[in-house]
């Protein structure tokens, strides 16, 4: 009897199975059906009329050296000249990048720091990785950092991302379970919690908006989501990617994001077309994009790959502009400082540079 | 227990730290574990089915097998998701070396695996028999009967069921030591037709990363193979001897330019030295993995030592591999210091069964000089530079190492498995009506036509153009680029403005509110129009939001009484409706929340942009401020002469 019963739901499970399976291919079509009738010029078509851009001034300009593992995450201070690490070997370390001295190191009770934010203050770091938790330094002396720090939050699987959204007061982090969460720094309260992604959150970031309500979020299942804050829902999704997205990041007008991904591309959504609007791709680029950022104008696209190079993408024209050869490992991570004026890239060659 | 790649870097001590502690730990054991080598010798070989051999063993010993049983958990864990693999490529291998093996011995070893893979085995004669073959693998008993073949043959079963036999040697005697030999067999010369390893992890990790990135290198290698259009290997006389299959440097680049669409030298000198460190071609000569644009020698690497087989081979089969090389007197195999030195460190960690390592070694060398020479030289290079990609010579990368977070994700990480994310995926169901209901959300949304969006893009770069660094010379030098904080003392300096920093303001209401300034100018024009409260509402709502959670209630309250109350001594102009959400949310039974007046604030940012903003720009007092602050840019003298 009961086994007669399993069966019979089982064929009920697959026909369930293939009419979902049906139904999303035929959304699918008809959403491209759509799309496609709004697809009128391409974004490089409308780039014609710009000059192409002949020559990128960027030299390598500083070494910070002092991590004894890979480098896996670096953020800029709002003071536009410090510089914060995080590293396999467990340790934390705020730099002057402009100086290349290391102001303060602290080491965390686990390795693998997947991520590190500094508060808009400046006054203040979040870091974590594969303890699963985002942990609170104040900035102060070396042993205050230690004896000060505060767990903030707890994820079921590593936190590999994490940032302030516009207060000291909360942090957005997002994790290998799967979700992105909202805490309340003082209390540790989780104050919105984000599910929707079925595969790990690889990166998240920010909307450059007036009211700071809205983030992004990319992931292994391959999808880039828009959050809602307020609601903890997703109010924006682009698919597209062949595999894992590694990195997300608001267009300067926050009206579009590039994604990184393992699939060796780069790709510009805009959420007004609500579409991919252009693919940075080449034959001879192989290896996956760890993570990538743009400059100032938007007309730049910074990515950081795992063939130990950096590319500069015309992201207006689709183009490559330049390499940015020196690593000698993969690029972990890439970001342009606040004001414009470098660029940060961490690497699994112990190593940060600065480039300008 | 077969360890990540991702820890590489740490195994080393580790293992060392483990082998020692197996030595204090075993003492008394030495002498059963020589023992059972000793059987090893001339016991037939007999492979088991995985999953099997931890209950197998259970049944036939007591407590001493529960103990290791314990300390091997990690290892039994993995030999439980092997199984159904194992089962098929069991007969693959099997069949495949059946043909190739003239041996008899070989060809019986390989149907018994197939058999025993297929029923479960029987008693624990079976297991202690099986236990004894595992670590010595081919080196002893099947390698001294059936000479050449077998070594291939026996060396592809030996990974099928590595596995297996660790946890079985391990239940027997020596938990820890034994585990590390018992992939003990290296990779051996690729001879004769053999599988590759079919890693475990194998069939999971298609779509992993390092394995996408194998996968396009090795369509690249095999264009470059190709009879016509690929790279011309030959062999090279030299001075009293031959340098079979080689190709120089400089006739790959040029290939990799002519083939490729890279821009220039360094990008395909760059991609040949990917190719390298990764492991598919190799300068004959030099354990450093790199590629030099001369008349230097690089040969391909065999397919059978790709890293997209999942090699992951352990310490023991190093020390083979290494122990090897000592007993070849030729020159071109001598060890290279860093190897030297690893060998000696290895001899130290397996010092109780270097016994078995020496003498798979030996065995191995004596196939090796059966060989023709100029086959061998081919080899002896690609077992060397095997090894140079998973022992990387100190100071190169090595480029077997995976991303942690996505070890983890695909449960290959020693730090533990499975996401939440994994869960979620197991159910399709689900996963499935996500993605319908995304996309019914997508078609429920109004668009703009890609056009508009990219003249929209395109424009935003137009307008900030002048602000990017990397795109346009700054008025201030870079201090980046000359080593000088001017810029950053200037912005410091809220009575120089540059003209430059005001003309933003003008580009949306947001940059006017981003610069400090700018705020402040923007609230001084306000307080003249009598319409402060707009932009203090909007603020006070934003400076609430960043509020920790413990100050919410009360600020959300002042906000109220000040703006919204019917009787709020500074009412804001807002529409009825976002009153009325206002205040249910305020009155919100669950308490209110921090995004509760977000409605009535965005209602007021859009007023002040569309009015007062666009007011603002056109009053005397913005133009002021901007001629005031031209007339400042002027005098600054340009101190560095930098081109501006």
């Amino acid at each position: 009897m009961s086994e007669c019963a399993a069966s019979a739901s089982n064929v009920n499970a697959n026909e369930k199975m293939a009419s979902l399976l049906k139904e999303a291919e035929n959304l699918k079509a008809k959403l491209e059906e759509e799309r496609q009738k709004l697809n009128d010029v391409s974004l490089s078509t409308i780039a014609e009329r710009l000059e192409q851009i002949a020559f990128v001034n960027i030299k390598p300009r500083k070494v910070l050296k002092g991590h004894q593992a890979k480098v896996l995450c670096t953020d800029w201070s709002p003071d536009k000249r410090h510089i914060i690490s995080s590293s396999q070997d467990g340790r934390l370390i705020i730099w002057d990048a402009f100086t290349t001295n290391k102001e303060h190191a602290v080491t965390m009770p686990t390795t693998w720091i997947m991520a590190c934010a500094y508060a808009p203050s400046g006054n203040y770091v979040a870091c974590g990785g594969l303890d699963n938790k985002v942990t609170v330094y104040p900035i102060t002396s070396d042993e205050e950092m230690a004896a000060k720090k505060r767990t903030v939050g707890t994820h079921t699987s590593y936190m590999s991302c994490c940032i302030y959204p516009n207060s000291d007061q909360q942090i957005l982090t997002g994790s290998g379970d799967s979700t992105c969460a909202l805490w309340d720094v003082e209390s540790g309260q989780l104050l919105q919690s984000f599910h929707g992604h079925s595969g790990d959150v690889m990166a998240i970031d920010l909307a450059p908006n007036e009211t700071g309500n809205t983030f992004v979020s990319g992931s292994c299942d391959r999808m880039a989501f828009i959050w809602d804050m307020r609601s903890g829902h997703v109010v924006q999704s682009f698919e597209g990617h062949q595999s894992d997205v590694n990195s997300v990041k608001f267009h300067p007008c926050g009206d579009a994001i590039a994604t990184g991904s393992d699939d060796s591309s780069c790709r510009l959504f805009d959420m007004r077309a609500d579409r991919e609007v252009a693919v940075f791709a080449k034959e001879s680029i192989i290896f996956g994009v760890n993570s990538v950022d743009f400059s100032v104008s938007g007309r730049l696209l910074f990515a950081g790959y795992n063939d130990y190079t950096v590319n500069l993408w015309d992201t207006l024209k689709s183009e490559r502009v330049c390499l940015l050869y020196g690593h000698e490992n993969k690029v972990s991570c890439v970001q342009v400082s606040p004001d414009g004026t470098a660029l940060s890239t961490g690497s699994w060659d112990y190593t940060i540079r600065v480039w300008a | 227990m077969k360890q990540s790649a991702v820890e590489n870097k740490l195994e080393w001590e580790l293992q060392q730290h483990s082998a020692c502690c197996c030595r204090n730990d075993n003492n008394n054991a030495t002498a059963t574990a020589d023992a059972a080598a000793a059987t090893v010798a001339s016991a037939a070989a007999t492979i088991a089915e995985p999953g099997q051999q931890l209950v197998d063993s259970a049944n036939a010993n007591s407590s001493e097998v529960i103990a290791a049983a314990v300390t091997t958990a990690t290892a039994t864990a993995t030999n439980t998701n092997t199984t159904s693999n194992s089962n098929t490529s069991n007969s693959a291998s099997a069949s495949n070396s059946a043909s190739s093996s003239s041996s008899a011995s070989s060809n019986s070893n390989n149907c018994t695996a197939t058999v025993a893979a297929a029923t479960p085995p029987p008693s624990s004669k079976t297991v202690s028999i099986r236990d004894a073959t595992a670590p010595s693998g081919s080196g002893t008993s099947t390698t001294k009967s059936s000479g050449l073949l077998s070594v291939g043959s026996n060396h592809h079963h030996h990974h099928h069921h590595s596995s297996p036999s660790q946890s079985q040697s391990q239940s027997q005697s020596q938990p820890q030591s034994q585990s590390q030999s018992a992939q003990s067999q290296p990779p051996a010369a690729p001879s004769v037709p053999q599988q590759p390893p079919h890693h475990q992890r194998g069939s999971k990790n298609e779509d992993a990363p390092n394995i996408l990135v194998y996968k396009k290198m090795e369509a690249i290698i095999e264009k470059m193979q190709a009879e016509s259009g690929g790279v011309a290997v030959r062999t090279v006389k030299a001075f009293m001897s031959k340098v079979p299959s080689v190709f120089t440097g400089a006739d790959l680049v040029a290939w990799i330019l002519k083939n490729f669409d890279v821009e220039d030298v360094t990008e395909a000198l760059h991609f040949a030295h990917l190719l390298s460190s990764h492991g598919y071609i190799f300068p004959i000569d030099d354990h450093a993995l790199t590629v030099k644009n001369d008349g230097t020698f690089y040969r391909f690497q065999t397919p059978y030592f790709w890293p997209s087989n999942c090699w992951e081979p352990e310490n023991t089969d190093y020390a083979v591999y290494l122990c090897k090389r000592t007993m070849q007197n030729k020159t071109r195999l001598e060890l290279a210091d860093y190897e030297a030195e690893n060998l000696a460190k290895l001899q130290k960690m397996f010092s109780r069964k270097w016994e078995f390592i020496f003498m798979q070694a030996e065995s191995q060398s004596k196939v090796a000089k059966k060989r023709d020479k100029l086959e061998r030289k081919v080899l002896d290079s690609q077992e060397r530079a095997f090894w140079d990609v998973h022992r990387p010579m100190p100071g190169c990368v090595n480029t077997t190492e995976i991303d942690i977070k996505k070890a983890y994700r695909r449960g290959g990480s020693s730090h533990g498995t499975g996401s939440a994310g994994a869960s979620v995926a197991k159910n399709p169901v689900e996963q499935l009506t996500r993605i319908i209901a995304l996309r019914k959300q997508k078609l429920e949304r109004r668009t703009i036509k890609v056009s508009k969006a990219a003249e929209a893009l395109v424009a935003y770069y137009d307008q900030y153009n002048e602000f990017d660094y990397f795109l346009t010379s700054p008025e201030l030098p870079n201090p980046w680029q000359t080593d000088s904080t001017e810029m950053w003392d200037t912005e410091k300096n809220s009575k120089d403005v540059p003209v430059r920093r005001v003309k933003r303001w003008a580009f949306s209401l947001r940059e006017l509110l981003n610069d400090p300034i700018g705020r402040d100018q923007f609230t001084k024009f306000l307080e003249k129009e009598y319409s402060g409260e707009n932009l203090k509402f909007w603020e006070s709502v934003q400076e609430m939001k960043a509020l920790p959670q413990s100050e919410i209630k009360e600020a959300i309250q002042k906000i109220w009484q000040e703006f919204l109350a019917p009787d709020a001594p500074c009412p804001v102009n807002v529409d009825s409706k976002s009153v009325e959400l206002a205040r249910e949310a305020v009155n919100s039974p669950n308490g209110p929340n921090r995004w509760c007046f977000d409605v009535a604030a965005s209602h007021v940012y859009h007023l002040m942009k569309s009015d007062s903003y666009s007011r603002y720009l056109r009053s005397e007092m913005y133009k002021d401020y901007v001629n005031c602050s031209r007339k400042k840019v002027k005098s600054i003298p340009n101190l560095f002469g930098v081109k501006r």
